[in-house]
């Protein structure tokens, strides 16, 4: 069994929540459940920020491509854009603060640094790949195992 | 098309801001939550986030948050959260942020807590 769906957006905020039911519906055919269609949900709205805010710079500039693949083993999504190359590999984890008591100086780091939307796809996805070449822009490949524990 | 709806309430109560939250927060709309704190934090330095209702919320809401943390320590202030909903335990969960946010169970508690 593999079925595979596509759908191609505008690089703006506003697609987003499109974005997020469109990966939702396919993770429910897939069974996931709730909480993991959330953590699907949270991936792609990451990564579609990133590469507005990254890969492409600003809103409006060029489309995203968000392609889906179930199969009997994972779901695969695969986002695709033709701006900046822009490998998350290379952002480091933000620093986790551990305490209430952070100062005003430790929030400014942290939100300086950025990296969080990474952060979770790292953390919530089983795998992630990215690949950059002329002939298909910038892939960032997401797979979640269907039977993970 | 369904674009993301965030509702935000605020009432100037005597030593504490209250914003009660509802909806989606993402990209999309974090900028308009953005802006509600910052007017907030420009009144007060003591403010309670009541997030009960927030089914939904991605990193670029939990950065308003801690923008809006950041401008209430730099005078002496607070961030308080009551009844955050599950999903805003988890993102704060995932991004190592849980023990930021002193946490009630209710609001009356996380207003008197001030």
């Amino acid at each position: 069994m593999v079925d595979e769906r596509v759908l191609t957006v505008p690089g703006s905020y506003k697609e987003i929540r499109r974005i997020c039911e469109f990966v939702a519906a396919g993770a429910a055919q897939a069974g996931f459940d709730e909480t993991t269609i959330f953590h699907l949900e949270l991936c792609c709205d990451e990564a579609s920020t990133n590469i507005i805010e990254h890969a492409y710079g600003e809103e409006g500039v060029g489309n995203i491509v968000i392609r889906y693949r179930l199969s009997d083993d994972d779901f695969t999504i695969v986002m695709q854009d033709n701006g900046q190359a822009f490998d998350p590999g290379a952002v480091p984890p933000p620093p986790a603060i551990a305490k209430n008591e952070a100062s005003a100086e430790e929030l400014t780091s942290q939100l300086r640094i950025g990296g969080l939307g990474l952060h979770f796809i790292r953390n919530l996805m089983d795998e992630v790949h990215f690949t950059s070449d002329r002939r298909q822009g910038n892939q960032l490949i997401m797979i979640k195992k269907l039977n993970a524990s | 098309m369904a674009e993301s709806i965030v509702n935000i309430y605020v009432e100037d109560l005597k030593r504490v801001e209250l914003v009660r939250v509802s909806g989606r927060i993402d990209s999309s709309n974090a900028a308009q939550f953005d802006g509600v704190l910052k007017e907030v934090v420009s009144r007060k330095n003591n403010v309670v986030l009541e997030m009960s209702e927030v089914d939904y919320i991605s990193s670029a809401g939990l950065r308003a948050m801690i923008a809006l943390l950041r401008e209430c320590k730099k005078h002496k202030g607070d961030v308080r959260l009551a009844t955050p909903s599950e999903r805003v335990v988890e993102v704060l969960s995932l991004a190592g942020l849980d023990s930021l946010f002193e946490v009630y169970d209710s609001e009356a508690t996380a207003v008197g807590s001030f």
